[in-house]
């Protein structure tokens, strides 16, 4: 009896599944770019979304989103989820002209909270009253975080967040992913190319090139074997411990 | 009384099509009131044989220009520009066809010599119609530009708003011909939106300047055309182009290149 109820107390304590996806399929004419895709992702994990181009990881976060047709099952568990696509598919030039302060008041926010939003994630102020296409691309970036962070999401996708960013900027969002993933408590799924980010930020990975090659936690699953056959045969893999 | 009529009328779609002018610049669609000003020549051409007004000639035609347009598409997957060009010059050459000589003249460039109450009643009606609902759409039709993926994320549903801006724009172009013909109806759209576009530090000045500047050059226009005789829509499209030109000495840096 007392086993059980100490059992059954790890069990509450248990994070439970945010995401439960089975055998996702997705195909643009007659092209298959999704096949059989399964994966579950629980509530506060990190997962990352390894592939090379062409592999059908924007794929997966639009059909995740219902953004486009697809078979199988995707079953949220929350309705609080936040996108954020890859920044080169975001119009910053002919927009009207458009200050950051108006791109947040879309979302009919108070000031109170673009303020402490925006100290959090490390920008100015100031930058409000800036055009929407004036930033430079690490500010963008913390500023389409920001933007995301408005309603206060359970989940978090991002797809390629540091495109475009130099090595230092790609450090910095990564820790500010990382400060915000702790304190929030978020659950965030992360598409890159990164491979360095994996053992310092991810849960779990899920490395995909049409169909899923690997599912799991990085050091158990990520070896040169999978990496080639995600990657194909050009990869090279150097493991380190970071010490 | 008529020049009163004819000012309320003018400042009311001057206002309506400024203001849906900037949120169609912003999608890079401003010319596009041109071909579909051309579409509506063959409900002008009707409305002049039979007598009725000519916005209720022209909103079917806009319709029927817009649906088969969309119909070919989908046959033939050409390009949208392409199949423009081939209905509104269908469109033009039949009316042509059936129009009066006398009549083409304020079928192509504008007549407001025989407007009547009721008209004016409707057109205020329509005019704020379609300011209400580009307010309504202007900030989600924006998002939908910066980023489909984000607005759809975001729950909005993309599809419908489209529509609704589409039905304004087949509106505005109804309207607008009535003051500027079926020739100039980009020019109605476009130029106040452009010179506010030069005016603005942000969205709420450039969407308000376009209102402000559409109903101005419209009202300056109808005066114009009380004092010389000229005809209505070349003045209004010569005053919007004199506000911009004018603009360009105040024009605030470019902010989002």
């Amino acid at each position: 009896m007392f086993v059980r109820s100490i059992e059954s107390k790890e069990e509450l304590n248990m994070p439970k599944n945010i995401l439960e996806v089975e055998n996702l399929n997705v195909k643009f004419d007659d092209e298959e770019i999704l096949k059989n895709i399964s994966f579950d992702v629980k509530e506060r994990e990190v997962l990352i979304i390894l592939g090379p181009n062409g592999a059908g990881k924007t794929t997966l976060l639009r059909a995740l989103l219902g953004l486009i047709p697809y078979k199988g099952k995707v079953l949220w568990k929350t309705k609080n989820v936040s996108y954020l696509p890859p920044q080169e598919l975001v119009q910053r030039k002919y927009l009207p002209p458009l200050t950051i302060e108006e791109f947040f008041k879309f979302k009919d926010v108070s000031n109170e909270k673009i303020s402490k939003i925006f100290k959090e994630v490390g920008l100015d102020l100031s930058l409000l009253k800036r055009p929407f296409g004036a930033l430079s691309t690490g500010q963008f970036q913390r500023m389409i975080i920001a933007w995301a962070l408005v309603n206060d999401p359970k989940v978090l996708l991002f797809d390629e967040i540091t495109y475009g960013i130099d090595v230092g900027g790609k450090e910095t969002i990564y820790s500010l992913l990382h400060r915000i993933w702790k304190q929030r408590n978020l659950t965030i799924l992360l598409v890159t190319h990164d491979l360095n980010i994996v053992y310092e930020h991810a849960n779990n990975v899920l490395c995909l090139n049409k169909k899923k090659i690997c599912y799991g936690e990085p050091n158990k699953i990520l070896n040169p074997g999978t990496l080639k056959e995600t990657y194909g045969m050009g990869i090279k893999f150097y493991k380190h411990d970071h010490k | 009384m008529e020049i009163i009529l004819a000012l309320i009328m003018g400042a009311f779609i001057g206002m309506a099509s400024g203001y849906l002018g900037t949120l169609m610049l912003s999608k890079r669609m401003a010319l596009v009131a041109g071909p579909l000003g051309h579409l509506t020549l063959p409900g002008i051409a009707l409305a002049f044989l039979f007598g009725f007004d000519i916005s209720l000639g022209a909103f079917p035609f806009v319709i029927l220009g817009i649906i088969l347009i969309w119909l070919f598409e989908i046959k033939t997957k050409l390009p949208m520009e392409a199949l423009t060009a081939i209905v509104f010059a269908t469109g033009v050459a039949v009316t042509f066809l059936f129009l009066p000589e006398e009549k083409t003249i304020p079928a192509l460039i504008g007549d407001i010599s025989q407007i009547s109450l009721i008209a004016v009643v409707i057109t205020v009606i329509l005019s704020l119609f379609i300011i209400f609902v580009t307010k309504k759409i202007y900030r989600k039709i924006i998002l939908t530009e910066i980023s489909e993926d984000i607005a759809k994320s975001e729950g909005l549903n993309v599809k419908k708003y489209n529509l609704l801006y589409l039905l304004c724009i087949a509106l505005i172009v109804s309207l607008g011909v009535k003051i500027v013909g079926g020739l100039m109806t980009a020019a109605l759209v476009a130029i106040p939106a452009c010179t506010s576009r030069n005016l603005s530090k942000n969205l709420f000045q450039y969407s308000y300047g376009g209102l402000i500047l559409g109903g101005l050059s419209c009202i300056v226009g109808i005066l114009g055309f009380n004092f010389t005789g000229i005809p209505v829509g070349l003045l209004i499209i010569i005053t919007s182009a004199v506000f911009f030109l004018i603009s360009l000495i105040f024009k605030k840096e470019a902010v989002n290149k």
